[in-house]
């Protein structure tokens, strides 16, 4: 596959350290409309450490982060936002305490001309998205705490995209489902592909990444392996690159 | 799609007891049924325990009942503010020491520094020293916050320091003097009988606090409406009405029995030019001042924690700190805002305390910040964090208060008083749990 232009995202030679540990070393990722990206490696290996560097949750020691070939600032969750980045966390980031729209408008509700948080509103939104994502997502008077993993998750991704995301981080998305659910994630990302969003996808089964991604970004100990485009290798391949760190010899 | 939305779980009702669906249509909390459970209990309990055993009952008097709403209002205010500060996971031991030094950097402000330069009883030196005074609580509170936040030093410690520092600082002020007695007009925010709005001021409140209620019922349904959510059946909607206006009613009908005591009337009269009839003049107290205080700053609380931003954020603090902040909010300078809030409502319970005192003491406050906790839980503040309401606490208050009031009247002495709350405290939160695990 090949792509002109500026890439959506580019993360360009990004390092973090903690603690004299190197988390990210000097590694460089990109990402194109349209496409689906999956970050692979071990637990440790940096994936979740990079990916939070584009979300605003950790600032790099070194490197840049360019957005359509410009190089933007992201020093905490809301920069990102603003640059319509979105993120699904693994923990799912919700506010337990808190009802499906509360927590989907969490730190941008709609208020009214007085400056009063809105529920009406935010709740009818809510019931609009949710009836898209999730049709038989009925409890929306209820904190989140008392939802089923799955929907749980729909509350998590329907914040990601209904403030219309350009570039989508997902962190395991479907780590916590059922099959049913995992594949409604799964058409989800196909939609939203089609949509022209962005989307690093951060998976652990092998099976999802060469389903569902165009292009595989496997790191090692801080460190990048290696890119290679889904479609020209093995899922063997994908696996020595985790495992041992070696690149096969045909990719590109 | 087209099936309406049942957020309340109609098929679940059908199944259920006569009180659990009279519950689920009135959309009355249990927690709340609960807690006006216990107080009713406490009330009629020191009632009866009097007329028995010492000469007649005398805790549901218009006079003990007065009494009660206005000794409750410095705890309530500071509890309404400590409900923030434990969803948010943080506690606050400061409260009561900065009553203090808040309560006698005012009273040498309006007795010693601004008289001679002022001239005595000068109609500005009450508004200076409330501003100072919230001024002042707001400072030392956003202090607490910034080290709390940007230095991470746990609540507990920064506040444990708090409590002893301000406490001592109270005390250098004026080397330990009471200063006294404070301006008069300043006096009138303590209630006592010049400090009330008499008869026909809480006639107007009551009535206008009805037309609120009404029309806050008739605004939720229009609401609903709006957006085709489920409505509250009519009779529910009816009883709601009925029940708020007849709770209004019944306090203002409790201080319009409550007249000013004889040598008050004595004063007023010849004060007046008025001749006192023979059968005595009956002149009622009406709502005192710091009750009207503590519902504004319920009313406001309330608005702020429901209403607003600022208070959803509170809550999403207290259920996922790091959520709130991945989702953009500035958990750090929400807690700095959370403690100098806590800082002013304490200032305001000092203007309350030592004008009901008519003077500043050093040990004003001493212990208060643990009655604005206990309040606060037992009015269902959890400990874990983000889960509180405004009212509850303000119950909670009234609840401690009642205890308190209720043992000096039937004679227990401190001792015991202190054995008997402790107990109490304790109970309320296992019986809290309980009532969680349940609803679970």
């Amino acid at each position: 596959m090949t792509h002109t232009g500026a890439p959506l995202v580019e993360m360009r030679d990004i390092s973090i350290a903690f603690g004299g540990i190197k988390a990210v070393d000097h590694v460089t990722v990109n990402l194109y409309p349209g496409e689906v990206v999956g970050l692979l490696g071990h637990n440790g290996a940096g994936k979740s450490t990079l990916i939070k560097c584009l979300s605003g949750a950790y600032q790099a020691d070194s490197g840049q982060i360019f957005i359509n070939g410009q190089p933007v600032a992201i020093n905490n969750p809301r920069d990102a936002r603003a640059q319509n980045i979105e993120t699904i966390y693994q923990t799912l980031a919700l506010a337990d305490n808190l009802n499906a729209s509360a927590n989907l408008f969490l730190g941008r509700e709609i208020v009214t001309r007085h400056g009063m948080l809105d529920e009406s509103a935010m709740e009818a939104e809510t019931r609009k998205i949710m009836g898209r994502l999730n049709p038989n997502f009925r409890k929306f008077n209820v904190p989140v705490s008392a939802l089923s993993g799955g929907q749980r998750q729909s509350v998590a991704i329907a914040r990601a995209v209904y403030f219309n995301a350009r570039i989508l981080i997902m962190d395991e998305p479907t780590a916590a489902l059922g099959p049913h659910e995992t594949q409604m994630v799964a058409e989800l990302i196909q939609e939203l592909k089609r949509q022209g969003l962005g989307i690093f996808l951060i998976e652990h089964d092998i099976h999802n990444v060469m389903k569902l991604c165009d292009r595989a970004s496997v790191m090692k100990n801080g460190q990048l392996v290696g890119t290679v485009n889904v479609n020209e290798v093995t899922d063997d391949d994908i696996l020595g690159m985790i495992i041992l760190g070696k690149k096969p010899a045909r990719a590109a | 799609m087209t099936t309406p939305p049942h957020p309340h779980g109609q098929a679940q009702d059908a199944s259920a007891g006569p009180l659990a669906r009279f519950l689920a249509a009135t959309e009355i909390d249990t927690r709340l049924l609960g807690m006006a459970g216990a107080l009713l209990l406490i009330w009629v309990g020191f009632h009866v325990y009097g007329a028995l055993f010492n000469n007649g009952g005398a805790f549901l008097t218009p006079r003990n009942l007065w009494n009660l709403s206005v000794q409750m209002c410095s705890i309530g205010v500071m509890a309404t503010g400590m409900v923030l500060v434990i969803v948010t996971r943080n506690i606050d031991l400061s409260v009561g020491s900065i009553l203090g030094f808040v309560g006698m950097v005012m009273g040498l402000l309006q007795v010693e520094w601004l008289p001679p330069w002022l001239g005595l009883g000068h109609p500005a030196i009450w508004i200076i020293t409330v501003i100072v005074g919230l001024s002042l609580g707001l400072l030392i509170g956003a202090f607490h916050g910034v080290l709390i936040a940007y230095l991470a030093i746990p609540s507990f410690i920064v506040t444990l320091g708090a409590l002893m520092a301000w406490r001592g600082a109270a005390f250098l002020m004026a080397n330990g003097r009471t200063i006294s007695p404070v301006d008069a007009t300043f006096q009138l925010l303590g209630g006592g009988p010049y400090g009330a709005i008499g008869s026909r001021g809480s006639w107007i409140i009551g009535i206008l606090a009805c037309l609120a209620v009404l029309w806050g019922l008739y605004a939720a349904r229009a609401n609903r409406r709006k957006h085709d959510f489920p409505l509250r059946p009519m009779w529910a909607e009816v009883f709601m009405g009925a029940l708020g206006c007849g709770l209004i009613l019944a306090a203002v009908l409790v201080v319009d029995a409550y007249p000013w005591p004889k040598g008050i009337v004595k004063a007023y009269a010849e004060a007046k030019g008025i001749t006192i009839p023979p059968e005595g003049l009956f002149i009622p107290h009406g709502f005192a001042y710091p009750v009207l205080i503590l519902t504004v700053v319920a009313l406001t609380m309330t608005v702020l924690m429901t209403r607003t931003r600022f208070g959803r954020y509170v809550f999403a603090i207290g259920g996922n700190p790091e959520a709130a902040a991945l989702s953009g909010i500035n958990v750090r300078w929400m807690t700095v805002k959370i403690f100098a809030l806590m800082g002013m409502l304490s200032a305001l319970s000092a203007v309350i305390s030592s004008a009901r005192l008519t003077s500043a003491t050093n040990a004003l406050g001493q212990t208060d910040e643990l009655y604005v906790i206990a309040a606060a839980v037992i009015g269902g503040t959890s400990l874990a964090g983000g889960v509180g309401t405004i009212y509850g606490a303000v119950l909670g208050a009234l609840v401690m208060e009642s205890l308190r009031t209720g043992m000096v009247l039937i004679g227990f002495d401190t001792a015991i008083q202190n054995i008997v709350v402790g107990c109490v405290l304790v109970v309320a939160v296992y019986l809290d749990i309980v009532y969680r695990k349940r609803a679970k």
